[in-house]
């Protein structure tokens, strides 16, 4: 294990979080979530949880994107905060 | 709000700080997560199952009590998203379109009127106008097959590699998904229908409570792989082995499903005519 | 400031872990809009998920699977050679779940919208004293 591809990667994830959380745009919030899946799925793939990471990265980084994408195009888009 | 908010927050990230500083160092071989049941686990799994993936034998295996109710978890999600969405009856849109495909103009054809006679020369398209756009068409149906063939080996093969009956079946429900996107949801409703999708995601679970209800009839505990031996004439542990595919082909099944059915329900808002 | 350094090194991974939970907490209490407070939920579950996989894991292991070779059988294992898989199993399991409830999460929220035709939390509660 590298501990400072584990730290950037951490970081990027933290940065990913907080981005989904303040943008002002449903749709940009859901590609936000989807990158910070794929974020973390690395971060396990880096801490030798290869079964978890595999899921993660089937799971959080594709389908749920999807069912967000989805939702917002049944919805609506617009977000006060 | 956002003050509270902001003070509950902080209580309760001050609270977990107070509490990891009598953690043991981060990745200690030491640390009291890994010194009961899990050496044993490691230690064993070859002799007891022969299977090389420590994740996939504990899975289902060792504890597939609690595997088979996930299991059952999932199926009862993907039910209730059908009971809270699924409108039916056929309720008739404004307007409908279609598309002659050997000019490529659009028709929209308002609730009364006849709609252009059932020819190969009309496709009907969705409301918010797709472009016809045969790259992304035909390149989804190219990758779409070996999409489910990677699938179907993420589950066989999760015995001896990073995998197993859950991976597999999201990506087997990606795959269909992919498909429904590229196309449009009709076309996906001829290959996966809503009636099909819905009774495998009890075919699946059925699948797994039966693999564990043979253990019981041959005559040991429920979900006892090793009792299978008699069946298919191999020695437990292989037994156990085979046991494990069955699960995961079960979960597999079961995932693919929910996923399908979440994905039907969410994209049309429960009408199931229009998709993304 | 000495003794503090090597502290603050062993603790660092769990503080940014408990900084993913706080992220995702904030977003379930302070956002109005109800998808945001869907993907702090998301959020909040993976930063568990993520501390216990990191309880699992061991320095100088390797990923558990189990190294067998074809000739002469396979050597035992040693528990020390082997990250802890007990939680990948739980957590995996975990991670599919999430995604279950996510569906019957946002299917609530096309209901909620088909009836209300707005998504915040705000606007819904003046419609409800309206009616």
């Amino acid at each position: 294990m590298i501990w400072q591809i584990e730290l950037v990667v951490l970081l990027i994830v933290i940065i990913c979080g907080i981005g989904a959380i303040t943008v002002k745009d449903l749709l940009g919030a859901a590609i936000l979530f989807g990158a910070y899946s794929f974020m973390m799925c690395l971060l396990w793939a880096i801490m030798g949880a290869v079964d978890v990471a595999f899921t993660e990265a089937s799971v959080g980084a594709g389908v749920s994107t999807v069912l967000f994408v989805a939702t917002v195009f049944r919805t609506s888009r617009r977000t006060k905060d | 709000m956002k003050t509270l908010g902001i003070i509950v927050v902080l209580l309760f990230g001050s609270l977990l700080i107070y509490c990891t500083l009598d953690f043991p160092p981060w990745g200690d071989p030491q640390a009291p997560a890994s010194m009961h049941v899990s050496p044993r686990y490691i230690e064993r799994t070859m002799q007891e199952t022969s299977v090389p993936n420590i994740v996939t034998a504990v899975l289902a295996d060792y504890r597939g009590y609690d595997t088979m109710f996930e299991t059952v978890v999932i199926f009862t999600a993907g039910v209730a998203c059908f009971f809270l969405l699924r409108i039916f009856g056929r309720i008739e849109s404004e307007s409908r379109m279609y598309r002659h495909i050997p000019t490529g103009i659009t028709l929209r054809i308002s609730k009364d009127a006849e709609p252009p006679r059932e020819s190969r020369e009309f496709e009907r398209i969705d409301l918010a106008w797709v472009p016809y756009d045969v790259v992304v068409k035909t390149s989804c149906r190219i990758i779409v097959p070996f999409c489910q063939l990677f699938a179907l080996y993420v589950i066989a093969h999760g015995h001896h590699s990073p995998g197993g009956g859950f991976q597999g079946g999201v990506i087997l429900g990606a795959s269909v998904i992919l498909f429904a996107i590229s196309n449009n949801m009709r076309l996906s409703f001829t290959r996966i229908s809503e009636k099909m999708a819905v009774l495998l995601c009890g075919l699946g679970v059925l699948i797994y409570a039966v693999t564990g209800a043979l253990g019981t009839l041959l005559g040991s505990n429920y979900l006892d792989y090793g009792a299978l031996s008699r069946l298919f004439g191999v020695d437990p542990v292989t037994a156990r082995s085979l046991g494990i595919l069955f699960v995961e082909i079960g979960v597999g099944i079961t995932v693919m499903a929910v996923i399908i059915t979440l994905y039907y329900n969410l994209a049309s808002a429960g009408r199931h005519d229009e998709g993304l | 400031m000495t003794e503090l350094l090597p502290i603050v090194i062993a603790k660092l991974n769990y503080w940014a872990y408990i900084a993913l939970m706080m992220i995702g907490l904030y977003a379930m209490i302070a956002k109005k809009n109800l998808v945001k407070k869907i993907i702090g939920m998301s959020i909040l579950q993976t930063a568990v998920i993520l501390f216990f996989i990191s309880i699992g894991a061991k320095k100088d292991a390797t990923i558990p699977i189990i190294v067998h070779g074809h000739e002469g059988g396979s050597h035992a294992a040693r528990a020390a050679e082997y990250i802890n898989p007990l939680p990948h199993v739980l957590m995996l399991t975990a991670i599919v779940v999430a995604v279950a409830t996510l569906g019957v999460a946002l299917a609530l929220v096309i209901k909620i919208y088909q009836q209300y035709q707005t998504l915040e939390e705000d606007e819904i509660l003046t419609r409800l004293q309206d009616e």
